[in-house]
């Protein structure tokens, strides 16, 4: 279970004007401008769900998807997933997560695939076993195959993302984060990528916490949607309940679009 | 020429805009400055007699080696233009009315000016401020430094001339990084930026004069130093002249024929 | 350990499916230093010693340094290039691993080219050795060694230092080389060369003299032993090193830039 009560997070961004006149200055005075990120945010999702998280460019998203991944310490407020406080027991809490960022890759570049799972293995220290017969399943639910035997850099994005996302699940980890999983991807790609999110749902009872601008993917997937702008929740339900509030009969995308301009963000 | 005044003009200006990353290589340059006056002062204070150059020389050598380090300094290589090179992406440039050779030539001059232009004015300030024998000390003679900055000019087409032979050749190799790095070697051995040359052994100190290396640094630091007297710059100079028109030639004919091979196979 | 040699395997087969370049900037990086040592000894060809030393004693100086330099140059090179590990968000990946922070920053990057001049720096001591710098004994040896693995700790305490100050800077300062490249080009001759002030800061600033100068006196018969000692007490060095990478840690957890 993730809880998040009450959380705060304000960056403070030094501020610096060009030239060296005023780099030179910058060394003596130094102005600080401060940008709330996270404002009083406060939510919970039980085990087992499928949550989508949505909001425009800069309304918090990466804030809160670092401080539940303990990347990020807030101001203020309390977080605990699985009773643990994610940048306090950090150790212990990574152990229990998986998380995928669409726009980054964590195999290694220049070795076969198969290797970087072994790696990963090693680092998350899994019981051979297990490894086993996690890799096995997945190996057969995202279709890997040969894929394993190749350097990452030969491999499509598609291709990629899906031993990305295995790379994220070969510890089992009981919550997995998906930070636009598919993005970039072609729509065969895309397809299979969700089917995977719901059966890896279904077989194993992964809470999945989803961002994603693709409003597809979360009609595919998620039962829940919290939408925040500004650092703020703004609605907590379902994606049915987002058209009903912009009205008429929109496709979620078009909903979404309209509730972005009705709160202003 | 006007296209390339303007060209030489934009890589002037935006050279200058990496004021941080000077200000921080300068901070180094003094150090290392620093680092080698006091190793020479050591050998200097144990076996006066045997030193090859003054010790004032040798301090103004050093300093203004460090302040034209950019200027002459072989590893400042135009990273675009080996990069271009390599992936035939020069092909295009021939869509442009515009000589690639002269290009390339307006455009090494200009940035090892603008690289230099900031380094140097710090380094020579306060290096002329330090006591006698350790600081930077002017000719004598008006005429030296006439033709300190006449063969400084010589050197910087000489390295350019240089560096223009390496991305030359690179149309015919599979990877430069081993010419690269080979001439890098060399120019730091018989260039005289490990040790000044006077201070190499017979015999190799003769060759290294003799290769185009010794025409880089070499001759305008040690003629601002007076090491070689004034009476044998039409000599040395006469040589970096050589120099020039001989890797420009070679330079510029090898350019012509890749370019013609880099279209053939389609780039 | 174990997960640290299979890093080791990984980034060793990545370099070598470039060959070519791998075994260039081998002979480059090989070049380089053999440039450094070259310049003593033409040096030495006109002056016959400095300070009392001779040539094959100023080879074994710099085969110390060298290797010193090289081995925490390979296996610190992640430290070295931290600036790219937090640019590109590699540190948050790191963060969401369950295995210490350091650890796996040493992990992410290593420079097997290096050992090519860990090779060098063996040739240069066994020339060193051949020619009678050092009247041999045990105890001799074993300070050798220590010389050079408190060297490899001293550096590497540097390296962390550059790395902790790229929390805060976000970019590479390029003064800090002072101390990164400045020994592996002037620990060819023994600090005290360099006259006092620069004796005075390598001994208790950035403690390279302790595995360097004074272990030296004491293996050329111009010091007491427990001069051979002191490279032991360099690594006390690493004690504020570690201390500033937990406050850089701190600062980014809060941060997160």
């Amino acid at each position: 279970m993730i809880e998040m009560k009450g959380i705060s997070k304000t960056y403070r961004v030094r501020r610096r004007e060009a030239g060296l006149g005023n780099a030179f200055k910058s060394l003596f005075s130094r102005d600080y401008t401060e940008i709330p990120a996270l404002r009083d945010m406060t939510f919970t999702v039980p085990d087992g769900q499928i949550l989508g998280y949505i909001g425009p460019n800069g309304a918090g998203k990466s804030t809160t998807i670092k401080i539940l991944s303990g990347i990020l310490r807030p101001d203020s407020g309390v977080c605990r997933v699985d009773g643990l406080v994610p940048w306090e027991n950090r150790k212990e809490h990574v152990a229990r997560l998986g998380v995928v960022f669409g726009q980054r890759s964590q195999l290694w570049w220049d070795v076969p695939v198969r290797e970087s799972f072994d790696l990963l293995r090693d680092i998350y220290r899994v019981p051979e076993p297990t490894y086993r017969e996690n890799l096995d399943r997945l190996t057969a639910l995202l279709e890997l195959g040969d894929l394993l035997k190749t350097p990452a850099r030969m491999l499509s994005l598609g291709q990629r993302m899906r031993c990305e996302i295995a790379a994220a699940l070969l510890h089992g980890p009981k919550v997995l984060f998906l930070d636009e999983p598919t993005i970039g991807l072609d729509a065969v790609s895309k397809l299979k990528v969700r089917e995977f999110i719901l059966e890896q749902n279904r077989l194993c009872g992964t809470t999945v916490l989803l961002t994603t601008h693709d409003m597809q993917d979360i009609d595919a997937l998620c039962s829940r949607v919290l939408l925040i702008g500004k650092g703020q929740l703004l609605l907590d339900g379902d994606t049915a309940q987002i058209r009903a509030m912009a009205g008429e009969d929109l496709s979620t995308e078009e909903a979404v679009a309209d509730l972005y301009r009705r709160f202003g963000i | 020429m006007r296209q390339y005044w303007s060209f030489f003009k934009m890589r002037l200006m935006a050279g200058l805009q990496y004021r941080s990353a000077a200000l921080a290589g300068m901070s180094t340059q003094f150090v290392w400055g620093g680092m080698e006056i006091l190793l020479y002062r050591a050998f200097w204070l144990e076996h006066p007699e045997r030193f090859p150059m003054g010790m004032e020389a040798l301090s103004s050598y050093i300093w203004l080696q460090q302040a034209f380090l950019t200027l002459f300094a072989l590893w400042n290589w135009e990273h675009d233009i080996l990069e271009s090179v390599k992936t035939g992406a020069v092909s295009y440039e021939l869509l442009r009315p515009t000589d690639i050779y002269s290009m390339w030539m307006a455009r090494s001059v200009a940035n090892r000016l603008a690289r230099a232009a900031l380094r140097m004015v710090p380094v020579l300030v306060v290096s002329s401020l330090l006591p006698s024998p350790w600081g930077l000390r002017l000719p004598a003679s008006p005429a030296a430094f006439g033709v300190f900055l006449l063969s400084a000019v010589l050197m910087v087409l000489v390295v350019c001339a240089y560096s223009l032979l390496v991305y030359a050749l690179t149309f015919y190799l599979t990877d430069p990084n081993g010419l690269m790095v080979l001439s890098v070697a060399c120019a730091d051995l018989l260039g005289g930026a490990i040790v000044p040359l006077p201070f190499l052994p017979d015999g190799l100190r003769q060759f290294a004069q003799l290769t185009p290396f010794g025409s880089m640094q070499n001759v305008p630091l040690r003629l601002f130093t007076e090491d070689i007297p004034l009476s044998q710059a039409p000599a040395v100079m006469g040589l970096q002249v050589f120099w020039i028109v001989t890797l420009i030639t070679a330079g510029y004919l090898l350019t012509q024929k890749g370019l013609r091979r880099a279209v053939i196979l389609g780039g | 350990m174990r997960l640290y040699l299979k890093f080791l395997s990984i980034h060793f087969r990545s370099a070598m499916t470039y060959r070519a370049s791998f075994f260039l900037s081998c002979l480059g990086q090989v070049l380089i230093t053999t440039n450094v040592f070259l310049s003593v000894v033409f040096l030495m060809e006109r002056f016959d010693s400095i300070g009392g030393y001779t040539l094959p004693q100023l080879s074994l100086c710099y085969a110390v340094i060298l290797a010193g330099t090289s081995l925490a140059e390979c296996f610190a090179r992640g430290l070295d290039a931290f600036g790219r590990i937090l640019s590109q968000a590699q540190f948050d990946r790191l963060m969401l691993r369950p295995r210490p922070l350091l650890f796996q920053v040493l992990c992410q990057d290593m420079k097997p080219a290096m050992f090519a001049r860990v090779l060098q720096a063996a040739v240069m001591l066994m020339w060193a050795i051949g020619s009678g710098a050092v009247a041999w004994t045990p105890q001799k040896a074993l300070v050798l060694t220590l010389m050079i693995l408190c060297g490899a700790g001293v550096f590497f305490g540097v390296f962390l230092i550059n790395a902790c100050v790229t929390f805060f800077t976000l970019e590479h300062i390029e003064a800090l080389n002072i101390f990164m490249d400045g020994p592996r080009e002037y620990g060819k001759y023994p600090f005290g060369i360099y006259g006092k002030p620069v004796l005075l800061i390598l001994t208790f600033l950035v403690p390279l003299a302790l595995v360097q100068h004074w272990p030296l006196q004491f293996l050329f018969g111009r010091g007491p032993g427990w001069y051979g000692l002191l490279p032991l007490a360099a690594l006390l060095f690493l004690i504020p090193c570690g201390l500033l990478w937990r406050v850089g840690v701190r600062h980014y957890r809060s941060t997160g830039s």
